[in-house]
């Protein structure tokens, strides 16, 4: 499995009248871990969905050079509710599931979904039905079901935002590590500041909207595993909380509240 | 006991005397309510002639003589077979029918005319027009209830569709579903609960039919025989019948409860 490159040019979305994206050029190497930061409501998650192929779009999005124009099994999507795993089928039956849809032998599904349940640490859990399990481990059962699958492209929509502190601290790591061992592209939408930091190679932050774009890209050099306690870690982290402070006090002076009242 | 306190090999599974004191309840209020309820009709029943309210022990001799001659027995058969055939092949034409009317708008577009006209209209007003279109056979009851069940199953089917959730279905077309699959993957088993809903409302409702059908056009039957009651002025029949009736639903439903437990519990 290896990461392919996504391209973004003058990429817009509207819902209606609506403008909910407008003009956002990117591009995004193969490999290449990417977070979409942003105040909540901005549009990140939308422009996501664009590339996962659920939402039409002006403008074009290619991955590897294929243009986008449905959802596809080169990108593969973990989303925040971890409601998308299939609660009337077990832990494994919903990690063979793609390869089930596409006859893969019943042998052959075993020994893929052993290797990446066991990559996302649940081979303890296989015959378990996802409620019985916790939001943490249906998190990691949502991600080993689309690696099996092994995409180019993985998109994750706040994968961790309904996870304890602790508990994302965990995964995050873990992710890190998952992402070297597949070596696929990652674009990961998130508004916590630190996780962008702690994961990204660039981080792309968004303007508040509506029609939200790009408001600067900010690349990521420091070696993994980071830390929060490293001076580098903690300079961006601040940069980038200016940089969204001030869409969020603009978004909300749009919405008429004061400065002094959002702080 | 002993058994009890092996139950998953769990310690201290032994049930505290509030336990098994509260299960006994579970059980004993109910036999205790019902044998209140049967005094008191019996005291009832000494203040009336048999013909108005017969005695709850003149009901049981009745009862006896019926299950003696065998056309209690007959009668509960006739009318058993009639809600399981009509029931069941509603079931079986109103599920497809309510996933595609679900799922495709042109379907829906297409019955929904018909649909929301014959939904008020009862099962109780074509019996007539049964008899005339099928004759006084078996397969005039068993149409009725076939009617009566195919709407409730196909429009808490449609419910069901409906309310699949649609990050579901994104989930499974970005893990390469198509059309067809994701219907039969995450469609058909999202809606499982709702059709197993409507199965058990229609259930109720294919009582209500075929006493009105029997009534009508039965040798045979708990309908018939309480309405063969009145010409012979045997209310204690009449009350054999509808016993007999609440009992056969009661038990119908147990049973269905107990299928869909045991098949389809990963769905529910």
């Amino acid at each position: 499995m290896t990461g392919a490159s996504i391209n973004l040019e003058h990429v817009g979305i509207a819902f209606g009248t609506a403008q909910i994206v407008s003009n956002v050029n990117l591009t995004i190497q193969p490999g290449e871990f990417i977070c979409l930061l942003g105040p909540s409501g901005c549009g990140k998650s939308t422009l996501l969905n664009a590339i996962a192929g659920f939402t039409p779009v002006s403008g074009r999005i290619t991955v590897d050079g294929v243009p986008v124009t449905g959802p596809g099994l080169d990108r593969g999507v973990v989303f925040q509710s971890s409601e998308v795993l299939f609660p009337w089928l077990t832990i494994r039956q919903n990690v063979e599931y793609g390869l089930k849809l596409r006859g893969t032998p019943a042998k052959e599904r075993r020994e893929k979904a052993d290797r990446y349940l066991a990559m996302v640490g649940l081979s303890h859990a296989l015959d378990r039905f996802p409620a019985q399990l916790s939001g943490g481990m249906r998190q990691r059962a949502q991600i080993a079901r689309v690696l099996i699958n092994e995409p180019s492209v993985v998109l994750m929509d706040e994968p961790f935002g309904a996870l304890d502190a602790q508990t994302r601290e965990v995964l995050q790591a873990e992710l890190a590590r998952i992402w070297r061992a597949t070596g696929c592209t990652i674009v990961f939408v998130t508004h916590d500041i630190w996780e962008a930091v702690l994961l990204a190679d660039r981080v792309v932050v968004m303007t508040a909207g509506p029609a939200a774009g790009i408001k600067t890209v900010e690349e990521i050099t420091l070696p993994h595993p980071r830390d929060q306690g490293d001076a580098q870690a903690l300079t961006l982290f601040r940069r980038l909380r200016d940089d969204i402070g001030a869409e969020v006090r603009r978004a909300l002076a749009q919405q008429g509240l004061s400065t002094e009242a959002a702080e | 006991m002993t058994d009890m306190s092996n139950e998953g090999g769990k310690i201290a599974a032994t049930p505290s005397p509030s336990q098994s004191l509260r299960k006994l309840a579970k059980y004993a209020i109910p036999v205790i309510a019902i044998l209140g309820g049967v005094l008191i009709w019996h005291i009832a029943s000494t203040f009336t002639s048999p013909l108005f309210l017969p005695s709850p022990a003149m009901v049981w001799g009745a009862a006896v003589e019926m299950a003696l001659d065998g056309s209690l027995a007959g009668s509960i058969g006739a009318s058993a077979w009639r809600i399981f055939a009509g029931w069941a092949a509603g079931v079986i034409l109103g599920v497809p029918l309510g996933l595609f009317m679900g799922r495709f708008a042109i379907v829906r577009l297409l019955a929904d005319p018909y649909i929301e006209f014959f939904r008020f209209i009862p099962p109780i007003a074509f019996v007539t027009l049964a008899v005339i279109w099928l004759g006084p056979g078996e397969i005039t009851k068993i149409a009725l209830i076939f009617y009566t069940t195919i709407f409730i199953v196909t429009l808490n089917t449609i419910a069901g569709v409906e309310s699949v959730n649609p990050l579901r279905l994104q989930a499974a077309r970005s893990l390469g579903a198509t059309r067809m699959q994701e219907m039969t993957t995450i469609i058909l088993p999202s809606t499982v609960p709702y059709m197993v809903t409507g199965a058990r409302i229609a259930m109720g409702n294919s009582f209500l039919t075929v006493v009105s059908a029997e009534i009508v056009s039965a040798q045979q039957g708990l309908g018939s025989l309480i309405w063969t009651a009145r010409n012979f002025a045997r209310t204690d029949w009449v009350f054999v019948g509808i016993i007999a009736l609440g009992c056969l639903g009661f038990v119908f439903d147990r049973i269905f409860r107990m299928v869909t437990n045991r098949t389809l519990r990963r769905f529910l």
